[in-house]
């Protein structure tokens, strides 16, 4: 018999009981809600007079909506009444229910999918969901992790356990040795090139290879964060002892005899050498180019050096979706987009905000200056708690004199449902995880790029080759 | 949940692949509290001339007349015929409250992002997977007809149909008497409830660690 891969493990290890048609009952040991996709959830326990099924399971914090300036008057700082309203009643709701929550003047409130690894609420081996589809992220320290949507929510918080399929399993494999100034977003980016949007549905995706084991967690959460935009739920990452070492010591991470238990399970999560995967994916990382997109969906990416593909060229036969993208984008077939003049920029979000994120571009930009043609450049740490420690490092104070905006912690201009966002035809250099049609803003245009890769387009003024800066 | 049986119901096509739910629900919308009232913001980018929010009374705002659901028979469609990867993209379940509030009932694809297609079962709409030629074959009817074209879907058979060209489809059992009943899923799986805490008390036997709370 095959072995059995790292998802498999951990859909049996959760498996309650699969019903006659093969929809599965999965235990979810964490849910994490936000105050965007869970009012309705709550309204709806309200409704049938259900209780959350294990209190202790669920952890809430307000990211998606908070204004990232102003936090130290709490609620009162959200200029937005609607949004102010939806922060408050997420908190009405946890005091209702009983759910534990970082509120917004919590110094460990951030992004959801950065305040889980950072507190240790996650952990190997779990299955984690959330009301949000970057929910992938925490798959980088071998948990499977979904996102979901708000009648899940419900469902997760009124019976524990997760009505779904099991997924098929792909693994993708980057080899070769990784080249001065290419990371974890421009691996990712290249993947995304290579299956498209589309390429990863139905499955879960685990990262392999030497490349990958040489990845600290914080990059390979990168990695898994944008596995949704390969359209497949969940990325993975076997544990090793980098994830050990980042796990031990964390505020809810186990300790004394529980870790020594607990790592001793962790040890199998790992995919079983004669295991058989539906796809393998191999990607040659030696010669990849710094990874930006030109276009209105993440699979529309290049090399920094290179230049967006002719329509002969076209992914699609129907030349349509290129065509609709690049009037959108204010691009043409066959550009080049070294040198693109860029009016914003955006180093944040639960795919790049991190503290290595930071350091990086603190190396980057270190007695540089904003390019005048920037009108605006912000950093917007992933937590509160990764804001001090920005700010104990003096990586805010090299921002600040670089002249980047130093904010504090939300999803904020990934998908400016704030105050950050873009206006029309705006162009951005952004480390965010999405280039949809209005995404950062109605009529806004995004070119997703890695964080040193924004560093280096915020101070030339235009889309950069970071690879020059590093010489 | 209204239950689905049989809808007949006026084609909207949407040709394009990869339409994204931010596309179908823009982010200002989600900051709604509630579940309902949706269907005026469905495609709002694409449907408006004139910038819109959740206090912004949508028939005081300029309808972009150029886009399909501004023109009828399309302001009456039932029936979405989309290109590949509909749905990919966030998980907000929103976009599905906006299809569902404007009156959509089904959607037809080759296929769906995984997360959109499970919202719209916990919401009542059927995504209906069929084949790439299948798909483009509905759309030229649907460009070819002088008048809307109107597809019946039925369930129970499990076909898509116009006139007497049927397409049948495959739904898994549990999802088809789901929809057929309107079943609340929790309640259903609430049914189980004796196996989830008989799995929970092994989980916090073997996995102690899990079911610790606190500092």
């Amino acid at each position: 018999m095959a072995g059995a891969t790292l998802y498999d493990k951990l859909w049996h290890e959760h498996l309650v009981t699969t019903l006659d048609d093969g929809t599965s009952l999965l235990y979810i040991d964490r849910q994490l809600l936000h105050e965007i996709t869970s009012p309705q959830a709550f309204d709806g326990l309200r409704q049938f007079g259900r209780k959350p099924w294990r209190l202790d399971a669920n952890l809430a914090v307000p990211d998606h909506a908070v204004p990232t300036r102003f936090r130290e008057h709490g609620l009162i700082g959200i200029e937005d009444a609607i949004a102010r309203k939806q922060v408050k009643t997420l908190a009405d709701n946890c005091a209702e229910f009983g759910v534990e929550l970082f509120d917004l003047t919590d110094a460990r409130q951030g992004i959801v999918h950065v305040i889980g690894p950072e507190q240790g609420l996650t952990l190997p081996g779990m299955t984690i969901v959330c009301g949000d589809s970057h929910t992938s992220t925490h798959g980088a320290l071998a948990t499977l992790a979904m996102g979901i949507g708000t009648s899940e929510v419900e469902h997760v918080l009124a019976t524990q356990t997760l009505r779904t399929q099991k997924l098929k399993n792909m693994r993708v494999t980057f080899d070769g040795k990784l080249p001065p100034g290419i990371g974890a977003k421009d691996l990712i980016l290249a993947l995304i090139e290579k299956i498209g949007t589309a390429g990863g549905r139905g499955y879960a995706i685990e990262y392999a290879g030497d490349v990958v084991r040489s990845l600290s967690v914080e990059a390979r959460m990168t990695l898994c964060n944008m596995t949704i935009e390969a359209g497949a739920r969940a990325g993975l990452v076997a544990f090793d002892e980098v994830t050990a070492a980042y796990v031990r010591g964390r505020p809810r991470a186990p300790r004394g005899e529980a870790l020594a238990q607990a790592e001793d399970y962790w040890q199998t999560l790992h995919s079983d050498s004669d295991a058989t995967f539906d796809t393998e994916i191999h990607i040659d990382v030696a010669n990849l180019a710094p990874q930006v997109t030109w276009g209105t969906s993440p699979e529309m990416v290049i090399g920094v050096d290179g230049q967006i593909p002719s329509l002969a060229n076209a992914r699609d036969a129907d030349t349509s979706s290129m065509q609709r993208a690049l009037n959108y984008m204010g691009l043409a077939a066959g550009q080049p987009l070294l040198g693109l003049a860029i009016d914003k920029v955006f180093i944040g979000s639960c795919t790049n905000a991190r503290i290595e994120d930071l350091r990086a571009v603190a190396d980057l930009v270190e007695g540089e200056r904003v390019a005048a043609n920037v009108q605006q450049a912000i950093i917007v740490p992933g937590s509160g708690l990764v804001k001090a420690q920005a700010e104990a490092e003096g990586l805010a104070a090299i921002f600040i004199a670089a002249g980047f905006e130093w904010r504090d912690s939300g999803c904020s201009m990934c998908l400016g449902m704030n105050d950050d966002k873009l206006g029309e035809f705006e162009r951005c250099a952004a480390t965010s995880n999405r280039n949809f049609e209005g995404r950062q803003g109605k009529g806004g245009r995004t070119h997703l790029m890695s964080p040193i890769m924004a560093a280096a387009a915020a101070i030339h003024g235009h889309i950069t080759d970071v690879r020059e800066l590093l010489k | 949940m209204k239950p689905f049986t049989t809808v007949k119901g006026i084609v909207v096509p949407f040709p394009r692949a990869n339409i994204d739910t931010d596309a179908m629900l823009p982010k200002n919308y989600l900051k709604k509290l509630e579940k309902f009232g949706y269907g005026d913001f469905l495609f709002d980018d694409e449907r408006y001339l004139t910038p819109g929010d959740v206090d912004i009374d949508p028939s005081t705002r300029k309808k972009n007349p150029s886009f399909i659901l501004n023109q009828t028979p399309y302001t009456h469609a039932e029936i979405v015929v989309a290109g590949a990867n509909f749905g990919c993209g966030s998980s907000r379940e929103h976009a599905v409250w906006a299809l569902r509030d404007f009156g959509i009932r089904a959607i037809i694809a080759p296929s769906f992002g995984d997360i959109f297609w499970q919202n719209c079962f916990n919401n009542g709409l059927l995504p209906i997977t069929l084949s790439d030629t299948e798909v483009k074959q509905i759309l030229a009817i649907e460009s070819r007809s002088v008048q809307s074209l109107q597809l019946t879907i039925d369930l129970e058979a499990q076909t898509v149909s116009s006139g007497e060209q049927v397409w049948p489809f495959h739904i898994d059992a549990n999802k088809k008497a789901a929809l057929l009943a309107g079943l609340d899923s929790i309640g259903e799986t609430l049914r189980e409830k004796d196996a989830i805490l008989q799995f929970e008390q092994q989980r916090r036997q073997q996995r102690p660690w899990l079911f610790q709370s606190g500092d």
